[in-house]
């Protein structure tokens, strides 16, 4: 593990989804890189053979009867959608134009 | 005394003998907002003649159908969906939204007849430990005005602290309602990992959320957890460990209680008049018959670490979700779907909120995920089991909320790092799962100072029990703000 690097940040903007500008490239470069540093005081510990926690309750399985219920109403679930036609959902064109 | 300095004991009585109406309760708790929210700046959005609607209705039942907190106003922080009523987790990207079911927390301060008054600031997503993340307003310390109140339940704690709410509801992921309830001198409660249903709380990091009361006094805090606890359908986390009846435990007597307190808590970044009200007040535990032995908790240095690259994970992948589609902010202008995800993203979230987004992303992808994601769960574990091994011999472990009273507006803001110090005492206790309350112990030149009452899982009624007679035995739960003319 080394200090991040812009292409690194650049990388995982991508992955995150996030457009960034290259003043933003810049200082999240440099607050991530403190971020990372710091936390590699972690290795100062041994953890061979130490099980990872995820989740501190002992619950495993929750299960329950199958048994259909009654969704939302379509008109509740369109509320908040900014454009809708006929019950689906619009979004701008997935393939670039030429 | 005015109406909102009262208990919520001696609002029932008032309203039994008919001194006033609940219609005069939610009237004046607006008129207080109307006083004091200009500087304090609390809340995002009133609820205000729904909720005078339903106190006019209210009115009308009879005194035997009413339960405690039956008509009694409360505050929500902004990442618990209410139905009808904007949910915006202080971000732009979720300007405008409305919800289209209510949280099972809602839900159950409904049926207990609570009034919801509004919503409350917080830091964007609840990432933050000041409130000033949030894109809508810089809530205020009602304590004094030009520093924080904390967060990310700064507006919770700050509402309740202004004597505009009685109760609040907040969450804590890292400290999110004892940091603010200990900056701002009220009560606030963390309850054990899966205490109280997440239904409905806007996930942040969702091995460590949990929802929790604030409220002025410890019998009200007990009051409004025991309405919203219990296991629930619609959280597979929520345990199914019966809830006791708090308040009928808090009589005041801890005599033989052993409480640990860690080396670890009054060391190195600790304030002095933060170490000195904690010494202090365990003379006043040692006073009520409870014995007070110092103890370590070894790992608690990498907690902080730990935490950020847990929590950082969790929420990249829980805010995957604020795409622009479904809900919330859409970009503008935009060429296709990725340019409209990426857009949306960088127009919709804080700094705050990317850096964490883009902290989770890095821990999680290949090549790091096992030097820094499963590295931090398997420290999460040794963490884990400092807490489990002192509570084999201790009821109960007692430190400082914070390591000092409340910063100024804008001190930290521009240091990631800075700021995620003032959570060192509050994170261990959301990696171990364990609940803990922050009570007023103290003031620092007219700042308040929280102590810190951590318990075994479960076992939230020690922690009110040791916390009650402790307030039965000061008096600084007393003392109010100098708003308003007060």
């Amino acid at each position: 593990m080394t200090k991040l690097t812009k292409e690194e940040v650049k990388h995982v903007a991508h992955l995150a989804r996030l457009a960034l500008t290259d003043e933003e490239v810049e200082k999240f470069t440099e607050q991530l890189g403190a971020i990372t540093e710091y936390v590699q005081t972690l290795n100062e510990l041994d953890t061979t053979n130490v099980e990872p926690t995820s989740h501190v309750l002992p619950i495993v399985n929750v299960m329950r009867e199958d048994v259909a219920e009654k969704g939302l109403d379509l008109e509740k679930v369109l509320l908040n959608v900014k454009e809708h036609e006929n019950g689906l959902v619009k979004v701008p064109p997935i393939l670039e134009e030429e | 005394m005015t109406l909102l300095e009262r208990s919520s004991k001696e609002l029932q009585e008032g309203l039994h003998k008919g001194e006033f109406k609940l219609v005069d309760l939610i009237n004046e708790t607006y008129q207080r907002i109307e006083e004091v929210d200009g500087d304090v700046q609390a809340f995002l959005a009133l609820n205000k003649e729904k909720a005078l609607e339903e106190a006019k209705e209210k009115d009308q039942v009879p005194p035997n159908e009413r339960g405690p907190l039956f008509g009694l106003p409360i505050g929500i922080k902004d990442n618990i969906v209410t139905e009808g009523l904007e949910t915006t987790c202080a971000s732009k990207i979720l300007k405008g939204f409305i919800p289209i079911y209510d949280a099972t927390v809602i839900k159950k301060i409904k049926e207990a007849g609570m009034i919801i008054v509004g919503k409350l600031n917080m830091d964007e997503f609840a990432m933050g430990s000041s409130t000033e993340t949030s894109y809508y307003k810089k809530t205020k310390n009602p304590w004094d005005l030009e520093r924080v109140p904390g967060g990310s339940s700064g507006g919770s704690a700050a509402s309740v602290a202004a004597g505009e709410v009685p109760f609040a509801l907040g969450t804590d992921t890292g400290g999110s309602i004892r940091q603010p309830a200990a900056f701002c001198g009220v009560v606030g409660m963390k309850p054990t990992y899966g205490r109280v249903s997440r239904f409905g709380a806007v996930a942040f990091a969702s091995s460590l959320d949990q929802i929790g009361p604030i409220t002025r006094n410890v019998y009200d805090n007990a009051l409004l957890l025991e309405v919203i606890a219990g296991v629930d359908p619609n959280d597979s986390t929520s345990a199914d460990v019966p809830v006791p009846n708090y308040v009928s435990k808090l009589d005041g007597n801890i005599q033989g209680l052993r409480i640990a307190v860690p080396k670890e808590f009054l060391g190195e970044g600790v304030g002095e008049s933060v170490r000195q009200s904690v010494l202090d007040a365990l003379e006043v535990f040692k006073s009520l018959g409870a014995t007070v032995e110092e103890v370590s908790l070894p790992h608690s240095k990498y907690a902080l670490a730990t935490y950020y690259i847990l929590s950082s994970s969790e929420a990249s992948s829980n805010l995957a979700r604020y795409d622009g589609i479904r809900y919330g902010f859409r970009a503008e202008g935009v060429k296709n779907l990725m340019d409209l995800y990426k857009q949306t993203r960088a127009q919709g979230f804080g700094d705050e909120v990317k850096r964490r987004i883009m902290l989770g992303t890095y821990s999680l992808s290949a090549g790091t995920y096992d030097a820094y994601y499963k590295k931090a769960q398997q420290v999460r574990t040794l963490i884990k089991q400092d807490y489990d091994k002192v509570f084999e011999d201790y009821d109960v472990i007692v430190g400082p909320t914070t390591p000092s009273p409340a910063f100024k507006l804008g001190e930290k803001i521009d240091d990631p790092l800075t700021m995620y110090a003032n959570d060192i005492l509050t994170i261990p206790i959301n990696l171990a799962g364990v609940p803990a309350i922050s009570i007023p112990c103290g003031f620092d030149n007219g700042l308040p100072l929280g102590l810190q009452i951590i318990g075994k899982h479960f076992d939230e009624e020690t922690v009110y029990r040791a916390a009650y007679a402790f307030e039965q035995a000061t008096d600084f739960h007393k003392q109010t703000p100098g708003l308003g003319g007060k």
